[in-house]
């Protein structure tokens, strides 16, 4: 690990100014920060002790939604009464993702702004336009396994790792944000992480010294809520494809179809075409066939990862036909 | 503020790059904890911070001022070892051994876990109480990796303990 200045932030004025600096990060949980310290991906200047500000409650909010503070652990927020009972999803996604060693210590807001996996990125001996700008993609045509299918550019191919972030997602929460004046500022979570596009450095919308502070839920729906999730072994790895699903129906049709995908784009991915094509439509194999269809329509394979394009449609079919009570 | 390790306090090091682990191992001279990865993708370095299982590879130790640290020295002594310890020992549930300070901290946290009705991945419902089924163990003791694959006997070890009336 490079050496850097260790500051406690005694406020989150202090975490903000701190942080400022565009060689200074926050840390919190650090389960995802340390790792990549250790690699030399990350070489802060200045890291900004912020773990002990008081910032990790999980509380109700006044129209019956729920503020998930931004350093409530993974843990503390998937154990919740409240998460348990009225957001099933956001539970069943926090823990089918990492081991509970990790749960306990990565928090809401690291785990929103944790960096891709990708192994190019993740080798200071390989080219990657996100670690190091202008230097190329080792993934494009190397080992592609782990990478999207969705909205992809030329400068990079990897994909947002989490689970969390693509249940909120579809729950429609909101990231709130503080900048460095104290000013507060609300982004949807399906807008705060960025396609790669020309700038692939750049994860989500946070700008320097920026910090999350907490994420909110709306008020719980009437809904099946599923996290599907598709992985090379049943625990403690990464989606190869995920899905997670808020749907209800009304006289057999769908009243609600709020979707979200995990392992397939530099975001979770949400298209507002899915719920437009399934709303007041009977549930059926080929809906979900042209659901699929729409969903995939840009895809585009780069060799090993080629296989999560058929598999994106059957985990999406399996999903809906699941929250549908139809067997396929 | 000082850590508080197994009942004895120490102050923390200067060089704020120490992670839990190295002031644990080089430090403190206490080696039960174990470096195996150094990445938190194994386990092997499981260590109690409040009674909450974490990877002290993946932790500095200067943000650990005023915490109480529980490793595998603190849990029992070969004279008086803890239940999972002895249940590890009666079981064999283990080969080189060298997860085995990390399988038992982190079994000693999940049982506490399935106690608070906390769910895993592998849990039908929700909702507790919580079971200590095989399947139960597996998804919670998925963290802690053992190169020799002495899954079965680990498996086995921590159901005999979970079975009596107060595992602790």
């Amino acid at each position: 690990m490079r050496p850097f200045d260790f500051q406690r932030a005694d406020g989150l004025d202090h975490a903000s100014q701190l942080c400022a600096d565009g060689d200074s990060k926050p840390i919190a949980g650090g389960t995802n920060l340390i790792d990549l310290m250790k690699l030399q991906v990350e070489t802060p200047q200045t890291l900004v002790d912020i773990h002990r500000l008081p910032m990790g409650q999980i509380a109700d909010t006044d129209d019956g939604g729920l503020r998930i503070g931004a350093l409530a652990s993974n843990t503390a927020t998937a154990v919740h009464d409240r998460v348990r009972s009225d957001y099933p999803l956001l539970a069943r996604a926090i823990l089918a993702g990492a081991s509970q060693q990790l749960r306990n210590k990565a928090t809401t807001g690291g785990n929103l702004c944790q960096r891709t996996r990708c192994y190019y990125f993740m080798n200071i001996d390989q080219p990657c336009n996100k670690r190091e700008p202008g230097s190329g993609c080792g993934a494009l045509k190397g080992i592609a396994r782990l990478h999207a299918v969705l909205g992809t550019s030329d400068q990079c191919i990897a994909t947002y790792p989490g689970d969390m972030a693509v249940a909120m997602s579809a729950l429609g929460a909101t990231v709130e944000i503080a900048d460095t004046s104290g000013k507060s500022r609300s982004v949807a979570v399906r807008d705060f992480h960025c396609l790669p596009g020309d700038t692939p450095w750049r994860d989500n919308v946070l700008e320097e010294g920026e910090l999350i502070t907490a994420v909110i839920l709306p008020p719980p729906v009437e809904a099946r809520q599923l996290y599907r999730k598709v992985r090379e072994r049943s625990s403690y790895a990464f989606a190869m494809v995920s899905v997670a699903a808020v749907v209800a129906l009304e006289d057999g049709r769908f009243s609600r179809a709020d979707l979200a995908f995990g392992g397939l784009a530099h975001k979770p991915w949400h298209d507002p075409r899915l719920s437009e094509l399934l709303l007041n439509k009977e549930p059926s194999a080929q809906l979900f066939d042209e659901a699929a269809d729409v969903l995939l329509d840009s895809a585009q394979g780069y060799g090993e990862n080629d296989f999560k394009i058929p598999l994106a449609r059957r985990t999406l079919a399996a999903v809906l036909a699941e929250a549908t009570g139809m067997e396929l | 503020m000082p850590i508080t390790i197994n009942s004895q306090t120490y102050d923390l090091p200067d060089d704020p790059r120490v992670t839990l682990l190295d002031f644990l191992r080089h430090d403190l001279a206490l080696p039960g904890t174990k470096k195996g990865c150094d990445h938190g993708q194994c386990g092997a370095c499981t260590v109690l911070v409040d009674g909450m299982r974490i990877n002290s590879c993946l932790s500095l130790a200067a943000m650990h001022d005023g915490d109480h640290v529980t490793t595998i020295e603190g849990l029992g002594t070969p004279a008086a070892p803890s239940k999972l310890q002895q249940a590890f020992v009666d079981y064999d549930g283990y080969q080189c051994g060298y997860c085995t300070p990390g399988q038992i901290c982190s079994a000693t946290a999940m049982l506490q876990e399935i106690a608070n009705g906390w769910p895993s991945d592998a849990s039908e419902s929700l909702e507790g109480p919580m079971e200590a089924s095989g399947a139960e163990i597996r998804e919670r003791m998925s963290g802690n990796l053992c190169r020799c694959g002495a899954y079965a006997n680990i498996v086995a070890a921590i159901e005999d303990v979970a079975a009596q009336e107060d595992p602790a």
